[in-house]
This record gives structure tokens, C-alpha cells and sequence, in this order.
């Protein structure tokens, strides 16, 4: 039971506040927001999604830079209401199609009457977009998307690849196309979030996927879809989450540590067949979420040397080698490596005839940072930095500086390799023939070389 | 440097501010209102938006209520929706502009679409005006027998907030019966889920005055209801099985079959991908579970892998909650997740407060084969950018040493920690070396060597200097240098600015002179010459005490300053598992995040109903006398109500040979109150155990009732108790605060009863029958605590009752209280009697 939503923007203003039961006094919007931005005076810190404030509880999560804010006095859940806001958030995307502050102020009044049918005195009545549909009456405004940062995984796609209709993500579950016609056509994401941790020999410390299959549909009529996955899947590695590097490889089967999966999918005969049969809701939703740390490939090679190269001078070299096919290319590229406290200068040295590749030195928290715009599969990067230090260093280098950590995309390419192997759609008649997208990619969640 | 916190909202120009606009407005509204011309809507749509987008930034618009209303007279459904929003919003500061609107929503609660007599009927019942509750008893009733589900529903809410205004008109209207029908009889369940949710908040409302309310509180939670909600679960949304679940959580069901019936029902529920529906049917399953222990055990193995992968799936905030939950099962449960210590290593972008939790877990989860790994990985984040969270590493090795599993390699690694030259680092291990030393002496040759090497200028922070000091001190004998150090840091005696360090040093130069009295004794005339000096209070007492012992006699001095040492086997815990247990009691609830009891961070009246451990919670607070508790009273005030730590962990271990469930925890805490201490030994040492039944015999005999060896159901004397008494928990704990102990005995319960014991609440309605009555309990098995209270018929002489039965012994022991001390005695054998009976009838 909450006593109050609010969505602020970055800044603090109000653009939507609603007020349920009238438990909490109003200014709570102004203490919220005065705590999130002072919550430890260095500002090193991050205040956490709930904290209590003279006894009302602050629940927020951030989206796209807006704080979602939920208030209440009980103790309540914090699961359901970080949840509840959460999908707050994806119903008011799937209506409006993107997701930010212009957009929601250009709506404010269509996302109150939400609010009203998805709340009533602090209880949840429904979150789902295909029940709201028949409550809510106002028509959106659609907000230009091309000019927008979209929100969420699909973004993703929008970048690089030319195979992708890159506004069809970001177009509205319940406004009509500008010609007045919907599309028939339904979307299927594998996103797969990867952490790894190298040790300084390049051995790997800890490695895990966290999976989702996201999908997306425009269908109209509900039509019901069986999702097929590889049929050597199998979840569960017996004695639990042992990691083990060696008994799997080479076998080709995919192990899941464990999956859990929306509401809507019925599991039949997934035991016989790894198929997922579900009549998808309007709106984004995950049909499945996974965790797995079998062994894979890990995308990238990180070699990070650092040593003395004279008096207040040392010598950083670091390699990014690509250890995927040359017909995939990873895109937006970041690397970064803390340096000694007492680095003063940093010079850049990049490979002859380097394309798209930014470096940067910052001063402030004494970062090195390496920008690639793409890596083509089984290249090699090689950065080089000379270091100028203001006081001499006794110890050890490799102790004040590192590690290594990496972040990227991969469209077209998952480490899992968990498939969709088919994407089956009930025929209404025999001319239906929605479009499908079965997209792939890899994103770094914590992909960290120790030095 | 912060900036300061101002102007957070400077007005942008899409954020007007003045009145102009807002007269502005009303005219517009008011040229618009009685016009029928083409078109009409949409302009009105725009104002309607503008007025609406000024009161969300916080600009008044009440003072267009009246042309507001005008306005609404349309068709059009969402310039309707509009309207209500606005109205909504401001009746409840315009009481007579809203009786304008009660009309037209009137109305339109009788219109032929559902969706307007659902809409109107929701804003009806939210103006929260109270002289207005006679308009919304009509519509309300013939909303909840609509025929159209959405307007039940809004209906059902409706009562809900119309109990709000005015709950006395809710009653009378009789809402209540009507909801409990509907929640068993409609077809559409979020119907149902809202009569739930209504008529759990009506009834623990009205449950403190009306036994009526209580019962049917109680009959929430009975078979027939929880049933039939279990058995629809999967047509309930997912936030309403949330609901559901939370109820079947309070439902005690009668043996280990039904137990196991609820779990394989609930069993698919762990893979939703809704985490509030997971933690929900996680809390049901370790409710239910609670005393079976092997099964209990298996739901941990269980519930392990949906929980990481709910931590690993989802918002950043959304696995902060679900990872704070697996905190706590970790902390209870080290054991059973010590080879899942990977899935807690820190990523190197994670929030500050999540990586806290996982060295936390860290810290807990080493044991014998993990240690060497969880260490090296530690000391990877000791080099850490993040500053707080090294030095929370650096502490968590420590940690991991003083738990005792192969200290020798940690001890090298701490050493080390003092070699890498940065600051905080060299302080952090100083302070932990320390700690070290005082439950390992032996290691202090290695230590020494090291530390001998630090230069007291490197550290500034005072704990570490402390630390530091310290070590000079007790080991000078060893350290070559140690009176030189000590003699220059007592020069420097004017910019030592703690006064901790000041008392430390005056402390370790005393030692040392013990020790090397030729080379100390110029120091320790400087140090007592400046601390006799010094501004300090507290220096300057313990330095002239120091000086005067030492003139009385050197070797009483020594025995006094330096006596031998034991070493120190455990550090105080700083939380009591007696909290943790509550914590965890409230699973899947704040609590768990804010690692509090709820009572610690809730006003009482929002504070969840049906909650035995949260009215016990009520108890505590109002025993601290004052409304404001600070938190040190609160915690004493729990050891005092219920069990301790001790005692519970100490059963725990004997019952599962020494496998508990627990966190090693804090011995120091055993030293605590009489009864307590009764328990303890009555578990620990079976003799007296044995022999307790006699001692209640020994009072039987007393009072002369004459009573047979084996169990012993005495007779009841002719005190005749009211089976209507009433007293509310705030005179309660006067009245126990005020009273003295009249009656303090021990009582065995049979073996019967200790089984029935598994569902609490049966003892309380069984003591009920015997007019005796509970007015708060709360523990988990093996210890139960229960305040009950009676009172004299036709009287208002009240006895009042603490009564703590262990199951595993199957004993109670009880403490009475009464204003009639001289019937106390008879009420005793009365109480004994109702209890020795329980399980048997």
C-alpha cells in the first residue's frame, strides 16, 4: 500500500505527483529530493532505493534520468513497490512510446488517468497495458523519437546494425501509424548481460550471464506464439551454482543456473520440447530471465602492462583483442583504468592509423579513458600512455593503479548461445504474416582486468 | 564541498507562477462553460490540461472550483477524468465547494456506461469530506452489487475510503458483511483481492474496540478463506497473489501434510519473474516451515537459486531489494550458502550500499575451505578507488581472522595491508592488528616486526594511532625502539588533539615503564606532568591517578596498569540475534532493508495488523515510558520482553547438534535477567531440568491441594474470572511496569501441548476459554513469550502474566502480577490448571 507517487525530473521539478490516501504531508517531494542529492556530503555516495525520512519510507528507482517516487508510512514490501514502480514506468513507455521528460510532460494527462486505474487508495489494481487500454481514453502525444535518447534494451539496436527498423521500437502499443494502419509485428530480444573477472595472469576469476528474452508485440487479435529454444537447454547444474570451468566445455549444451518467466508463458511442454507457449500482452514484457556461469568465450582479452619508465615517470600499455568472428563488429567501446593518486599528466599514444578512438585523462578522479566507436571480431587494440607523478612512488605500481574495466555492445552475438530457434505465430488466415524480429546481443555488465 | 541546497526548482518559463494566469483561466472557463458551439470540448480539454499542470507544480487553483464544476457537464469522458482529478484534489480544502460537485457525480454514478458510473463513484468517495458521507452510503451500496466488475471494484475500494472519513458510517451501512460475501462469492478476482485488502485495514482498525472485528480478523486467516484464496491463486494479478501470499503467511495450518499441500501449490510461484511474488512465497514457505528443521533447512537450499537470479535480473533498486533479503538469509544461514561465495564479489560499478552487503555475506560465508579465496579477493578491494568500501574490506578481513580459520595466511595479508603505504589502509590495519592481538597473543612476534616498523608520523587517524599506541605499549618489551616512539609522540603531547590517544598514551608509557623502567622514566614524568595539565577531564583524572598510585606503591601500580591478560575469545556483536529474529519475523518488508524491527521505524498506527510480533513490538515501546524511544532503552526493553539471544541460540544448538540455523554470535550478552537465566540452565543442564518439576510440586504443596506425581492438573480454587474482561495494552504495561512480581513459578506443559504450540494463536483461544486472555506473544520454537492478562468477576482487580514456554523442555515459566496480591496465589493454581489442560481438550 503506497500513500503517494511522484515522478521528478533530474533537477527536482514535479511532473506528475498524485496523491492517494493523504497520509503524508505534501512537501514530501522537496525532502525526497533534497536527501537523494545530499545523501553523504562528499557526494561519493548514492543514497539507496528506500530510506525513511520521520517515519515516511522514500522508495525510488531512476529511469531515463527521471526519479520515480513512491511514498508510504507502513511497512509494506519493498520488492513490490520498487516492482510496482518499475512497471510504472514500462506501461507509461508502451503509451507513450519513448519515455522521457519531454514526453511525459506533453502527457501528464493521459499518464494521470494510468495512475488512476493502475492505483486506487494506494492499492495496485492493474499494471498491465492490455487491461488499461480499455480504461484510459486519452490519445497520446507522440514525441518526435528520432531526437530522443530512447529508453531501454531495444535501444541498443539502433546503433550500427542497418538490418533494424529503428523507430519501430520506440512507437506507442496504442497510437495508430500517421497512416492511420497498425503494423502486425512483434519483437524478441536475447539481451545478455555479461560480468567477468580477469585475474593479473588473464586466468578468469568469476564469469556469469544474466539473460533475458524481451519481447515486444504489436499484434493485433492476441495471437498465441510458441518460442522454441535449443533443445539440449537444461537448467539446474545438480549440485547447485558450483563454478566449474572444466566439465562443460566442449559439449555444446546450454546450462542454465536457473530461469523465471512472465506470468502470461504457459510451460507445457517445455519440459519435452524447450518450448514456450504465451499469448502476449500488449506492451514490452520479459518472457524469461536466466543466469548462467558455464564457462564461454569471454568477447574480449584485456592486457594491461604498467611500469616505471624513469624518475616520475611510468609507461601504461593496454590491449583489447576481440575473440569473436570477423562478421561481427561490438560497438561504443569504453575502457577505463584508475591511475596512481599522484598522476599528474598523461600522454596518449594510439596505433598508426587509428579510426574512431578517443582518449582522455581525467584529472578530477585520475581515470584513463579509451573510447572506441567499433571493434571488428578478432582485431587488436593497443593503447599506450605515458605518465608524468608529482611524488615519487615506493610501492608497488600495479597496487595504486587498476583495474581494467571494459564496457560494450555486441549486437548479433550472444555468449550463451541460447537460441530462438523458431518463432511460431497462431494464423488467423492464411494471408497473415506478421513481421518478426529475433535479435541477439551482449552487453558488459562488470567486465573487470585486475593488473 | 556541497553547493547549497537552494532553488532545486527555479520556475522554467513552462512553470508560470502568478495569479494573472490563473484569472485568466477562470474567465476562459467561465466564456466556456454554458457554450454548446462545435468544438467546444477540445478548448475546454486545453484548459482543463492547463489548470491541471498548475496544480501539479504545486500553483493553487482552488479558486476556480465553481467554474470548474460548471464545466463538467459534458459528455466527453476525459474531460470528465479531468474534472475529477481536480475536484479530487481540492475538496477536501473547499468542503463547501464540494458539495456543488456531489450533483453531478451522483449523477453520474447512475449512468448507463460502467466506465462513468466507475469513475464517478471512485471521485465520490475520494473528496474526503466528512459532512459529505451521507451522499456516498447510497451509491456505494448499489455500486457493490453493479453488474459490471470494474465497478465493483471501485465500489469495494470505496468502502474503504468511506471507513476513512468516517468509519462509523461504514458500519452501520453494514459494508463489511457485504464485502466478506464478495470476496467469497465474485467472480472477478480483483474484486476479491480489494475485499481483501479493505477488509484486513477495517477490522485490525476495529479490532482494538470491537471483539466482533477481532473475530472475523481471525477468520481471515482461517482454513475455509485461505483455501479457497490458494486454490484461485493463479487467476489473482501478480500483486494481488502478493496479497494472498502475505495473508497465507499468518495462516497456521493444523499438521505437516498441510504444510507440505500449501508448499507444492506454492512451489511455481518461486519462478515468477515478479520479485515481490517471490520474496512473498519465500516468506510463506520459511513461515510454515519454521519448526522443521530439516525441511526448513531444504527451503534455504531451495530458495537459493531463484533469489540470484532475481538479484541478477531486474533494476539496480529492484536487486538492491531482493540482495538484502539474501543478506539476511545469509547472516542466519552462513553455512548453506558458503559455496555460493562468488555470486557475492563486489563489481567494480556497484552502489556503495550493495557492495556493504556483499562483504557482509562475504564475511559470513568463510568457513574452512573458502577462506584463502574470499581473502585474496578482499584484498583486491583494499586497493580499491572507493575508499569507504576498502577500508570496509580491510575491516572484513579482519573479521574473517578473528572467526578463527587459518589465521596464519590472513595474518600475513593484514601485514601486508601495512606495507602498501596508503594511509588509510596502514590505519584501517593498525586498528585490526590490534584486535588480533588481543584474541591471539601469540601471534605477536610476527605482528611486532612489523608494526615496530611504522612511523607514527604516517598515521593521523585517532583510532589507528590509538591502536598503534596501544601495541607500544603492551609490547615494549619486544620492540626495540618503543620508549623513544613513546617519548617523541609525548613531546608532541600538545598537538595530539584526541583525547583517546592522549589516554592511550598515558596508559601504554606507564606499561612501558613497567617494562624498560630506565629508559621510560623521563617519558612518563613528561606524560604525567602534561597530563595532569591537560584541559581534559578525563586525561587529567587518570594521569594524577597514575601519579598517585605510583607514589603510593609501584608494584600495586603494576598490578593495576598491567596486570596479565587474557585474550579476548569473542568481540561483541553489535546487533542482538533477539533483533534478528524479529527481522526476520518481518521478511519481505522494510525491515529487512533497514536491518530494524519495524516498531523501530514505524508510528504505531501504521503499523501492519494481524502482526503478533509487531503488537509485541507496541509493547516495547510504550514500556520506555516516554513515546520517544531512543533505541539503546528499546533494545533493553526487548531483552527484558522477550527471549535473548543466548538462550534461544544455545536450544537451537542442542536441538540440531550444534547446526543452528544462526550467525556466531555474541556470548557477552548471556549475563542478563534472573529468568533468563533460569531457562538457560534449565536447557543446558538436564539435572535441574528434572528436577524443576518437583520445585512446582514443592508450591502445590503449599497450598495443600494434594496432587498426584504425574501430570498434574490441580483443581480449580473458587476464584471466579470475568470471561469478558477487557484492558488495553497501554494500561497493561502500566500496570507491569508498576506491579511487583507476586508469583514466580515454574510449570510443565505436556507433551500434547508443546506439539499444539507449533500454531501459537491455539493457545491463545484455549486460554481464552479460561477467561484468560493474551494481549501479546511472540518468539519462534523452541521459545515462545506470552503476556496474559484476567480479571476478577465482578471486579476490576486484574492479574497480569508473563508467561515463557520452551517446547523443548516443555516447561513455562511464569511470572504473575496482581492488584490483589492476596488472590494471586489462587489465580496461580488457575492459570496452572488452564495450561496444564492445553492440548489435552
Amino acid at each position: 500500500m503506497i500513500s503517494q507517487f511522484f515522478v521528478l525530473s533530474q533537477r527536482g521539478d514535479n511532473i506528475v505527483f498524485r496523491d492517494y490516501r493523504g497520509e503524508v504531508a505534501k512537501g514530501s517531494a522537496e525532502i525526497f529530493f533534497r536527501k537523494v542529492k545530499f545523501w553523504k556530503e562528499d557526494g561519493q555516495e548514492e543514497a539507496p532505493p528506500v530510506f525513511n525520512v520521520d517515519g515516511v519510507n522514500y522508495f525510488h528507482v531512476k529511469v531515463v534520468g527521471l526519479l520515480f517516487v513512491a511514498t508510504t508510512r507502513v511497512n509494506v514490501s519493498p520488492s513490490l513497490v520498487l516492482e510496482l514502480l518499475q512497471r510504472i514506468a514500462r506501461v507509461i513507455k508502451d503509451y507513450l512510446g519513448v519515455l522521457s521528460e519531454d514526453s511525459l510532460r506533453k502527457n501528464f494527462v493521459l499518464v494521470y488517468e494510468l495512475l488512476d486505474e493502475v492505483i486506487d487508495f494506494g492499492y495496485v489494481q492493474t499494471t498491465s497495458t492490455e487491461v488499461l487500454k480499455s480504461y484510459v481514453f486519452n490519445e497520446p502525444i507522440v514525441v518526435d523519437a528520432a531526437r530522443l535518447q530512447p529508453l531501454g534494451p531495444a535501444a541498443i539496436f539502433m546503433q550500427g546494425t542497418k538490418r533494424m527498423p529503428g523507430t519501430a521500437v520506440t512507437k506507442s502499443v496504442v497510437a495508430n501509424e500517421p497512416g492511420g494502419r497498425k503494423r502486425e509485428e512483434v519483437f524478441v530480444d536475447i539481451i545478455e548481460k555479461i560480468s567477468v573477472t580477469f585475474s593479473s595472469s588473464g586466468y578468469i576469476l568469476t564469469s556469469e550471464i544474466d539473460g533475458t528474452i524481451q519481447m515486444k508485440s504489436y499484434l493485433s487479435g492476441n495471437p498465441e506464439i510458441r518460442l522454441a529454444l535449443n533443445e539440449d537447454l537444461s537448467i539446474g547444474t545438480g549440485g547447485g551454482t558450483v563454478y566449474d570451468y572444466r566439465s562443460s566445455s566442449g559439449s555444446g549444451a546450454v546450462i542454465l543456473d536457473d530461469c523465471n518467466f512472465h506470468e502470461s508463458v504457459r510451460l507445457d511442454s517445455f519440459d519435452m520440447d524447450r518450448t514456450l507457449s504465451l499469448v502476449p500482452p500488449d506492451g514490452e514484457f520479459p518472457v524469461m530471465n536466466y543466469r548462467m556461469t558455464q564457462e564461454f568465450k569471454p568477447p574480449f582479452r584485456i592486457n594491461c602492462l604498467i611500469e616505471e619508465a624513469g624518475q616520475l615517470k611510468a609507461e601504461v600499455i593496454i590491449k583489447v583483442r576481440a575473440e569473436f568472428p570477423s562478421n561481427i563488429t561490438a560497438n561504443t567501446i569504453a575502457v577505463q583504468m584508475p591511475l596512481p593518486k599522484y598522476t599528474t599528466r598523461a600522454s596518449f599514444e594510439l596505433e598508426p592509423g587509428a579510426v574512431g578512438q578517443r582518449t582522455d585523462f581525467k584529472e578530477a578522479n585520475k581515470k584513463l579513458e579509451w573510447g572506441l566507436k567499433k571493434i571488428v571480431g578478432g582485431s587488436e587494440h593497443t593503447l599506450r600512455a605515458k605518465l608524468t607523478f608529482s611524488q615519487e612512488s615506493h610501492a608497488n605500481l600495479t597496487k595504486e593503479a587498476g583495474p581494467v574495466s571494459m564496457t560494450f555492445t555486441i549486437p548479433m552475438y550472444n555468449v550463451s548461445r541460447l537460441q530462438v530457434k523458431y518463432l511460431q505465430i497462431a494464423k488467423k488466415s492464411s494471408s497473415y504474416n506478421p513481421y518478426r524480429w529475433v535479435r541477439y546481443v551482449t552487453q558488459a555488465n562488470s567486465y573487470v582486468a585486475r593488473i | 564541498m556541497a553547493p547549497p541546497a537552494q532553488s532545486q526548482r527555479s520556475p522554467s518559463p513552462s512553470q508560470p507562477s502568478g495569479k494573472s494566469e490563473v484569472s485568466d483561466l477562470k474567465l476562459q472557463l467561465r466564456q466556456l462553460a454554458g457554450s454548446r458551439a462545435p468544438g467546444v470540448d477540445d478548448s475546454k480539454r486545453e484548459l482543463f490540461k492547463k489548470v491541471i499542470s498548475y496544480m501539479t507544480i504545486g500553483i493553487d487553483v482552488s479558486s476556480l472550483f465553481g467554474e470548474m464544476v460548471m464545466c463538467s457537464a459534458t459528455s466527453d469522458i476525459v474531460l470528465k477524468k479531468m474534472c475529477y482529478l481536480y475536484v479530487g484534489n481540492y475538496a477536501k480544502v473547499n468542503p463547501d465547494l464540494a458539495l456543488l460537485t456531489i450533483n453531478f457525480l451522483q449523477r453520474d454514478c447512475r449512468d448507463e456506461d460502467p466506465m462513468i458510473r466507475g469513475l464517478a463513484l471512485r471521485s465520490l468517495c475520494s473528496l474526503r469530506v466528512a459532512n459529505l458521507v451521507e451522499y456516498l452510503v447510497g451509491p456505494l451500496g448499489s455500486g457493490l452489487k453493479d453488474s459490471n466488475s470494474y465497478v465493483r471494484m471501485v465500489a469495494v475500494m470505496g468502502v474503504l475510503k468511506l471507513y476513512h472519513i468516517s468509519a462509523s458510517t461504514c458500519i452501520d451501512a453494514d459494508f463489511p458483511s457485504i464485502l466478506k460475501h464478495l470476496m467469497l462469492h465474485d467472480s472477478d478476482t480483483q474484486v476479491v483481492a480489494n475485499c481483501l485488502s479493505a477488509l484486513q485495514e477495517i477490522w485490525s482498525a476495529e479490532a482494538s474496540t470491537s471483539e466482533e472485528a477481532s473475530r472475523e480478523r481471525e477468520a481471515l486467516i482461517s482454513k475455509p478463506v485461505i483455501y479457497y484464496l490458494l486454490n484461485r491463486i493463479k487467476e489473482f494479478s501478480e500483486w494481488a497473489q502478493c496479497l494472498v501470499l502475505e495473508l497465507v503467511t499468518k495462516y497456521v495450518p493444523s499438521d505437516s501434510s498441510e504444510i507440505f499441500d500449501i508448499m507444492n501449490l506454492l512451489e511455481d510461484r518461486l519462478q515468477h519473474a515478479n520479485g515481490a511474488v517471490v520474496l512473498a512465497t519465500i516468506r510463506v514457505f520459511l513461515q510454515l516451515t519454521l519448526s522443521m528443521t530439516d525441511v526448513h533447512q531444504q527451503v534455504y537450499e531451495h530458495i537459493k537459486a531463484p533469489l540470484l537470479t532475481l538479484v541478477s535480473s531486474g533494476s539496480p533498486e529492484q536487486s538492491y531489494a531482493v540482495l538484502s533479503h539474501l543478506h539476511l538469509l545469509v547472516m542466519r544461514a552462513p553455512y548453506v550458502f558458503s559455496s555460493d561465495y562468488k555470486h557475492f564479489y563486489c563489481q567494480y560499478n556497484e552502489p556503495s550500499y550493495v557492495k556493504r552487503l556483499k562483504l557482509e555475506m562475504l564475511t559470513a560465508v568463510a568457513n574452512e575451505s573458502n577462506t584463502y579465496e574470499i581473502v585474496t579477493e578482499l584484498c583486491e578491494y583494499a586497493a580499491n578507488v572507493d575508499i569507504p568500501i576498502a577500508r570496509e574490506s580491510i575491516r572484513a578481513v579482519g573479521k574473517i581472522a578473528l572467526q578463527q580459520y587459518d589465521v596464519n595466511a590472513i595474518v600475513d595479508r593484514l601485514l601486508q595491508f601495512l606495507e602498501m603505504e596508503k594511509d588509510y589502509v596502514t590505519a584501517e590495519a593498525l586498528v585490526l592488528v590490534k584486535d588480533l592481538l588481543r584474541k591471539y597473543p601469540q601471534w605477536s612476534h610476527d605482528c611486532i616486526a612489523v608494526v615496530g616498523n611504522i612511523s607514527s608520523k604516517n598515521v593521523q587517524e585517532p583510532k589507528a594511532k590509538a591502536a598503534l599506541i596501544w601495541m607500544l605499549g603492551e609490547y615494549s618489551q619486544d620492540m626495540q625502539d618503543a620508549p623513544y616512539v613513546l617519548e617523541s609522540l609525548v613531546e608532541n603531547w600538545d598537538e595530539e588533539h584526541s583525547a583517546e590517544v592522549r589516554l592511550h598514551l598515558l596508559t601504554a608509557v606507564m606499561k612501558c615503564f613497567f617494562k624498560r623502567p630506565p629508559e621510560t622514566q623521563s617519558a612518563l614524568g613528561a606524560a604525567l606532568a602534561a597530563g595532569i595539565a591537560d584541559f581534559h577531564q578525563d586525561v587529567h583524572d587518570r594521569a594524577l591517578f597514575y601519579y598517585r598510585i605510583l607514589r603510593y606503591n609501584v608494584s600495586v601500580a603494576e598490578r593495576v596498569v598491567n596486570p596479565p591478560k587474557q585474550a579476548v575469545s569473542v568481540f561483541a556483536d553489535t546487533q542482538s540475534s533477539e533483533i534478528k529474529d524479529r527481522i526476520f519475523d518481518e521478511f519481505n518488508s522494510l525491515s529487512v532493508l533497514y536491518q530494524k524491527p519495524s516498531y523501530m521505524f514505524t508510528d504505531k498506527e501504521h503499523r501492519v495488523p494481524l502482526e503478533f510480533a509487531d503488537e509485541l513490538g507496541n509493547l516495547s515501546i510504550g514500556e520506555a515510558a516516554n513515546n520517544v524511544v531512543p533505541t539503546q532503552m528499546v533494545e533493553e526493553n526487548d531483552k527484558d520482553l522477550l527471549l535473548t539471544t543466548s538462550e534461544k541460540e544455545e536450544t537451537k544448538g542442542s536441538r540440531n547438534n550444534g547446526s543452528a540455523y544462526t550467525v556466531p554470535y555474541d556470548g557477552s550478552s548471556t549475563s542478563v535477567f534472573a529468568s533468563q537465566a533460569q531457562i538457560e540452565s534449565a536447557v543446558s543442564n538436564p539435572t535441574l531440568a528434572g528436577h524443576s518439576p518437583q520445585a512446582s510440586f514443592a508450591i502445590d504443596d503449599l497450598l495443600g491441594l494434594g496432587i498426584p506425581a504425574t501430570p498434574a492438573v490441580p483443581s480449580p480454587p473458587q476464584l471466579k474470572l470475568n470471561t469478558k474482561a477487557a484492558l488495553d495494552p497501554s494500561t497493561f504495561q502500566q500496570k507491569w511496569r508498576q506491579l511487583p512480581v507476586a508469583l514466580s513459578q515454574e510449570i510443565s506443559v505436556n507433551p500434547q501441548g508443546v506439539a499444539a504450540l507449533t500454531a501459537p494463536q491455539a493457545l491463545l483461544r484455549h486460554m481464552q476459554s479460561h477467561s484468560i486472555h493474551c494481549i501479546a506473544s511472540g518468539g519462534q520454537s523452541p521459545n515462545f513469550k506470552f503476556f496474559f492478562f484476567a480479571q476478577k468477576f465482578e471486579e476490576s482487580s486484574n492479574y497480569l502474566v508473563e508467561c515463557v514456554i520452551n517446547t523443548s523442555s516443555a516447561k513455562a515459566q511464569v511470572k504473575i502480577k496482581a492488584d490483589d496480591q492476596n488472590t494471586s496465589q489462587d489465580f496461580s493454581t488457575l492459570f496452572e490448571s488452564a495450561l496444564s489442560k492445553f492440548g489435552t481438550s
